[in-house]
């Protein structure tokens, strides 16, 4: 600033000489956070895909099989099998009815705390969320295992280890992510569509029924489906409480298992390069390939946001 | 919350006469908070006329609009004294069922609000309110108040397509066609057209001059042109207060308050 006899082109053309030092630093530190981040997650698909296609590839388990065969026994001596359908079946089992529990839920208390009682609704349910979030799923599987189990061994028939266990436990668990999304479904949605409706002499449920929940539903199947992905990569409390049998279950009081839930009982106890592991990767690769649907899903329907 | 449906039948007993009043104002108080915004508003609005209520932003003329159909009561913190007579009962009571009076007293707001459906069920949606859902009857009510709203020509191909794909003005038009679905008795307007275009901003202003015959309108704007050219009565308000009402030429042309004449010349506001 001092020296002002220096030329327009000295001042304000770009060169090396004058680019700040914390400018440059500031750029290369957030880049390499980004760089980072995009190393991390090509490396693990990759790595997962690779790992996930040896069974296939290398070991020559049928791909059909592994997806449709029923039959799981992969330490059979003369004639190992490698269905995984069971895992698939229970996996989307347990993952659809936990949100055919915890939706209607989450979306009630996000009206609850958006249109009934905002002021004090939130002020009481917005820690509990945030209690819920801060519980580890391995203490949800904990209390499951003593208390659920054991309250549906005495109600019903079976040992209490079941796919109902698997889907209340998951159910509680993806509750507060169901629910934080509604309620910021729900709260950002113009003041203006509610003071239409009452204006036209609607009541509040009408409101809330034929206004508010048509126009937030794309976000609100959003945090349906964000929520099943939670449960659907959910692996220890579900494992604690689902049974791990590898039948299909005929109820939802029979045991039955799932991907994550296989993977980690079985991960310790296999050899690495073995088949058996080899076809843990696959059940890996198979996950990570569901997550992706999911992500696709909610894409689309934010997409569709705009009516 | 039971909503009664025979407001239609109610309204043809009541004998039609010129200069009946429609809505008798007496001293009515609004506050939010502590914050007075209406002071001791006392006139009278008449029935089947166009009464603006002109002022600076602020003034308190859209709260004293928004209370005559309780739409204050969507604030928490908004309270009201005094009363608003309409037929034999005050508005403001208690007791009042909000949602039958709002079927009777519909309101159309500043930014166009439709609703995220097609403009068929915009209408038709309100009717649901209501309970009329039959097919034939829905689809005469939709046609009615589309040509009432002078929209019919502009959407009659394309009635299921979304409200958002209407303009702006069109959008408006539609809200005031949902309203009038309702068959109501008093419509309230909280600036319709400053949104709009100044073609749009013409529609609505003839609409409003048609509509006048069926319905007894209150409008708040801000376009003081558009005040003298639609209604019959002015209220001026002015921090709260009701500084003068009077017929709207009397207002333009000879005002009784120095303080009318300063606002209305341009001298402030």
């Amino acid at each position: 600033m001092e020296n002002t006899t220096t030329s327009a082109r000295e001042r304000l053309v770009k060169s090396n000489k004058n680019k700040s030092n914390g400018e440059l630093r500031g750029k290369m530190i957030v880049t390499l956070s980004a760089i980072i981040m995009i190393t991390a997650t090509v490396a693990i698909t990759v790595f997962l895909a690779t790992k996930g296609l040896q069974a296939f590839l290398v070991n020559g388990v049928s791909p059909i099989e592994f997806l449709t065969s029923t039959d799981w026994n992969p330490t059979d001596e003369g004639n190992p099998k490698f269905g995984a359908f069971p895992f698939i079946y229970g996996s989307l089992a347990v993952t659809l009815l936990s949100a055919l529990i915890a939706a209607p839920i989450g979306i009630g208390a996000a009206i609850f705390m958006t249109e009934i009682a905002p002021a004090w609704g939130r002020k009481i349910l917005q820690p509990v969320i945030e209690l819920l979030v801060g519980i580890p799923s391995v203490v949800y599987g904990f209390i499951g295992l003593t208390v659920l189990v054991p309250f549906i061994r005495n109600q019903f028939d079976g040992i209490g280890y079941s796919l109902l266990a698997g889907t209340i436990v998951l159910s509680v668990m993806i509750l507060p992510t169901i629910t934080t999304i509604a309620t910021d479904a729900m709260g950002t949605l113009p003041r203006n569509l509610r003071e239409g409706s009452y204006a036209l002499g609607a009541t509040r449920w009408q409101t809330i029924r034929k206004v508010l929940v048509p126009a937030a539903l794309p976000s609100l199947l959003t945090a349906i489906v964000l929520g099943m992905a939670r449960a659907f990569g959910e692996a220890l409390a579900v494992q604690m409480v689902i049974g791990n049998s590898r039948a299909i279950p005929s109820s939802i009081l029979d045991t039955s298992a799932t991907l994550t839930s296989i993977i980690t009982l079985n991960m310790g106890y296999t050899t690495y390069g073995s088949v058996e592991n080899n076809t843990l990767w696959s059940m890996g690769l198979i996950l990570l390939i569901i997550s992706f649907v999911f992500i696709l899903i909610i894409r689309y329907l934010s997409s569709r946001r705009r009516i | 919350m039971k909503t009664p449906i025979a407001t239609s039948e109610q309204k043809q007993s009541i004998p039609k006469k010129e200069t009946d009043t429609i809505l008798k104002v007496s001293n009515l108080s609004i506050f939010y908070g502590s914050n007075q915004a209406v002071k001791h508003a006392t006139f009278d609005i008449d029935k089947n006329k166009v009464t603006a209520l002109i002022g600076p932003s602020g003034c308190g003329k859209s709260t004293f609009l928004r209370s005559i159909n309780r739409m204050n009561d969507l604030i928490p913190i908004a309270r009201s004294e005094g009363e608003i007579m309409y037929e034999d009962v005050n508005i403001l009571n208690k007791n009042i069922n909000v949602v039958a009076l709002r079927k009777e007293i519909g309101m159309v707001f500043q930014k166009p609000n439709p609703f995220p459906k097609s403009i068929y069920n915009n209408i038709a949606h309100a009717l649901k309110f209501y309970g009329i859902q039959k097919k034939k009857v829905v689809d005469e009510i939709v046609e009615e108040s589309l040509k009432k709203s002078a929209l019919w020509d502009e959407v009659k191909d394309r009635l299921h397509e979304s409200a958002f794909s209407l303009s702006g003005g069109q959008q408006q038009r539609l809200c005031i066609a949902r309203t009038l679905a309702m068959k109501p008795n008093v419509l309230l307007l909280d600036e319709p057209s400053s949104a709009l275009d100044p073609i749009s901003n013409a529609k609505i202003e003839e609409l409003i001059l048609q509509l006048k015959d069926e319905f007894s309108i209150v409008i708040v704007t801000h376009n003081m042109q558009q005040a003298s050219r639609i209604s019959d009565k002015t209220a001026f308000f002015l921090n709260g207060d009701v500084v003068e009402y009077d017929r709207t030429e009397t207002i333009f042309t000879n005002p009784s308050q120095q303080k009318t004449e300063d606002y209305i010349s341009g001298r402030f506001g």
